[in-house]
């Protein structure tokens, strides 16, 4: 688990954030306008989510004219599988311990 | 990834021993630093514990205890917060060990309307990057 994915993880652990994410995955690209009329949130914290988002690579922005479009960035997540992997890795290694341990144990 | 709303890792084993010897080594601190870290594990809901070893410390806070069937902590490490349980049944010949980490609290999902369907996305996506990257 290398710190490398602390931004990634910090940026997807808060709700509001993550909700705007997976609306962008849900539905594809979208103005902040567009995303702030269905978010519970001011147009400016939309705004500010979306930047910590981009910042961890998870969203694009694309300005046209004066507005400004984001889209969802999938391959972003691969650490997220990596997490998955290597969690799953661990805890194989943990039960092979705990059947250790068992077999040890007075009966 | 048993579930679809959730992000989370499912180690499954069958276990040769009754439930309630498993019991003890999933909640007696001496047991638990065999197999797993170093602990001041109590089962106690909402005893707040840390497991350490050589590589850092996980900060957990236990959430449910049903003694010799389930056992729920959290487990926050590297900035992500996750939940551990441990479900135990037993069987003819001893007992199915569960043990599923959820990389996010449910009560943060339902934060959103709408969100499982977004999840359901979410995990199709991620399984499409692990085919790609296999």
């Amino acid at each position: 688990m290398p710190n490398a994915h602390d931004a990634l993880f910090r940026t997807l652990s808060d709700p509001t954030r993550r909700a705007l994410f997976e609306r962008l995955c849900r539905e594809g690209e979208q103005t902040v306008g567009a995303l702030t009329a269905r978010a519970k949130i001011s147009q400016p914290a939309v705004s500010k989510h979306l930047g910590v988002l981009k910042q961890a690579g998870l969203v694009r922005d694309r300005h046209e004219g004066r507005q400004t479009h984001y889209s969802a960035q999938l391959g972003a997540l691969a650490p997220l599988v990596e997490w998955t992997s290597q969690m799953a890795g661990f805890w194989q290694n943990r039960f092979d311990h705990l059947e250790d341990l068992l077999k040890r144990m007075d009966q | 990834m048993s579930k679809p709303e959730t992000l989370s890792v499912v180690v499954e084993r069958e276990i040769s021993y009754p439930p309630e010897k498993i019991w003890r080594a999933l909640t007696q601190p001496h047991l638990i630093e065999e197999w797993l870290m170093k602990n001041d594990f109590k089962p106690v809901v909402d005893h707040r514990f840390n497991l350490r070893a050589d590589w850092g410390a996980v900060d957990c806070q236990v959430l449910a205890v049903e003694p010799n069937k389930t056992l729920s902590y959290t487990w926050a490490a590297y900035g992500l917060e996750s939940v551990v349980t441990w479900t135990l049944t037993p069987t003819p010949t001893g007992t199915h060990l569960r043990m599923e980490q959820s990389g996010f609290r449910p009560d943060q999902q339902q934060a959103y309307q709408g969100a499982k369907y977004g999840w359901q996305r979410f995990i199709a996506a991620l399984e499409q990057i692990v085919t790609r990257t296999d």
